[in-house]
């Protein structure tokens, strides 16, 4: 192997004929390769790229589906919850709006049977007075004129006349 | 024991530039070396073709492995390093990757042992084509004026700076990066190829010796031969991604639009 005529060689020079070789046999490996290999690697490195992104992007859409969902329901279920609760309420003022109607109809109803009693007692009572009054003026005006009628036909019969009238209002009193 | 005493004494010691220069198979043309680029050449095919004869959604092992490759080279160097304009440059700088790893890797293959790129010729011809390719990607978005005036002048410095700054710039962009770029993978390559020659050969020095002492001293040559073999495994990956990541961070700065 140790050849002491080759040895002489420097190393920092080049051998021109390896220069060739190693031109023309690089040449063809990259020929070779970058018409026939790595377009197609850099292609399916695409494909693959896309294929990773889609896969996550598909299944982010779906996740971001699935909370949109989500949302929609706790929307909903909020929403019931809160008509839930307004039609609580409003059969709550309903109830205290009938009672106190029904309170109010009763009062009403009371008084109104109350004032009519009122009425129609003070109507009866005018009605006595007023039949009162007549009568006690027409028992005046009779006695008046048996007293008068007495007095100017006879003179002896004044006794007599009232005890007349007296007995007289004795019996309408006891009439 | 006495067998390898003989092999001992024909082992190249102390190891030398000569070692990475073995006789030639048949003429200048057909070497080790440019065997082993094409075995290279011809394997990458082989793989990437086969794994990406019928490609699926979820992928088979050898599509994974190929799409690794391409996923790390896309994601974490084309991207990284020249944004989302530089996934157009990935394919390329996959090809590049795997290329320079693979013959990287040849160094601790056996029967291989070594590796092309431990031949300045192999790196050369990758660093010009890094360097063809940022120059002329830059001079076609922004011009040749516009791309020399945005590499060269540094903006928001004192007018007589410039005459300290461009030639510094200019070394830097166009005679600094390319070079160095073939040189750090030539450099790393050579010296563990050496390293490994130092503790292979080393061990089977020691254990021809005629001391008993030193025979026994041996396995620690051969274990630290082990070591460096995984070290090399390392530092084959890792000047794989800096070649790689250089000539993207390249053509970014080419690409962008302020210095």
């Amino acid at each position: 192997m140790y050849l002491a005529a080759e040895g002489a060689h420097n190393p920092i020079l080049p051998i021109w004929q390896e220069m060739v070789v190693g031109t023309i046999s690089f040449a063809l490996l990259v020929f070779v390769l970058l018409k026939f290999v790595m377009p197609r690697m850099e292609a399916m490195y695409q494909a693959r790229v896309d294929a990773i992104e889609g896969g996550i992007k598909r299944a982010e859409a779906a996740q971001a589906e699935a909370n949109q969902l989500l949302e929609q329901y706790r929307a909903q279920l909020a929403e019931a919850r809160t008509d839930a609760a307004k039609i609580r309420d409003d059969a709550r003022a309903d109830a205290d709006g009938i009672r106190q109607d029904i309170l109010a109809k009763a009062r009403e109803e009371s008084d109104r049977i109350i004032a009519a009693g009122k009425e129609q007692l003070a109507a009866e009572r005018a009605t006595i007075v007023r039949e009162l009054r007549t009568e006690v003026g027409t028992i005046a005006v009779d006695l008046a004129s048996k007293i008068v009628g007495e007095s100017l036909a006879d003179e002896a019969r004044r006794k007599g006349t009232v005890d007349r009238f007296l007995s007289d209002l004795e019996s309408t009193g006891a009439r | 024991m006495s067998g390898q005493l003989v092999v001992a004494q024909d082992l190249p010691w102390p190891p030398s530039v000569g070692d990475f220069y073995p006789p030639n198979v048949a003429g200048p043309w057909v070497t080790k070396f440019s065997i082993m680029i094409w075995i290279a050449v011809a394997l990458l095919i082989i793989f990437f073709v086969a794994a990406y004869r019928k490609p699926k959604l979820v992928p088979g092992k050898g599509q994974w492995a190929a799409e690794a490759v391409y996923g790390l080279v896309r994601d974490n160097i084309a991207r990284e390093q020249m944004g989302n304009a530089g996934i157009r440059f990935a394919p390329y700088l996959t090809v590049l990757f795997s290329f320079i790893l693979l013959t990287n890797i040849f160094s601790i293959v056996p029967g291989l042992q070594i590796s092309p790129n431990s031949h300045i010729a192999f790196p050369i011809v990758l660093a010009a084509i890094s360097y063809v390719m940022y120059n002329y990607v830059g001079v076609r978005k922004h011009g040749l004026g516009k791309y020399l005036k945005q590499s060269l002048i540094l903006p928001g410095v004192p007018w007589p700076m410039h005459f300290l700054l461009i030639p510094i710039e200019f070394l830097q962009n166009f005679v600094v990066r390319p070079v160095t770029l073939a040189l750090r993978l030539f450099a790393n390559m050579f010296a563990g190829h050496l390293l490994l020659l130092v503790f292979t050969v080393g061990g089977f020095v020691m254990l021809g010796s005629s001391s008993i002492f030193v025979q026994v001293t041996s396995v620690f040559s051969f274990a630290m031969a082990i070591v460096m073999a995984f070290f090399e495994a390392l530092v084959a990956v890792l000047q794989a991604y800096v070649f790689v990541t250089l000539s993207a961070n390249y053509i970014g700065t080419s690409l962008a639009d302020e210095h």
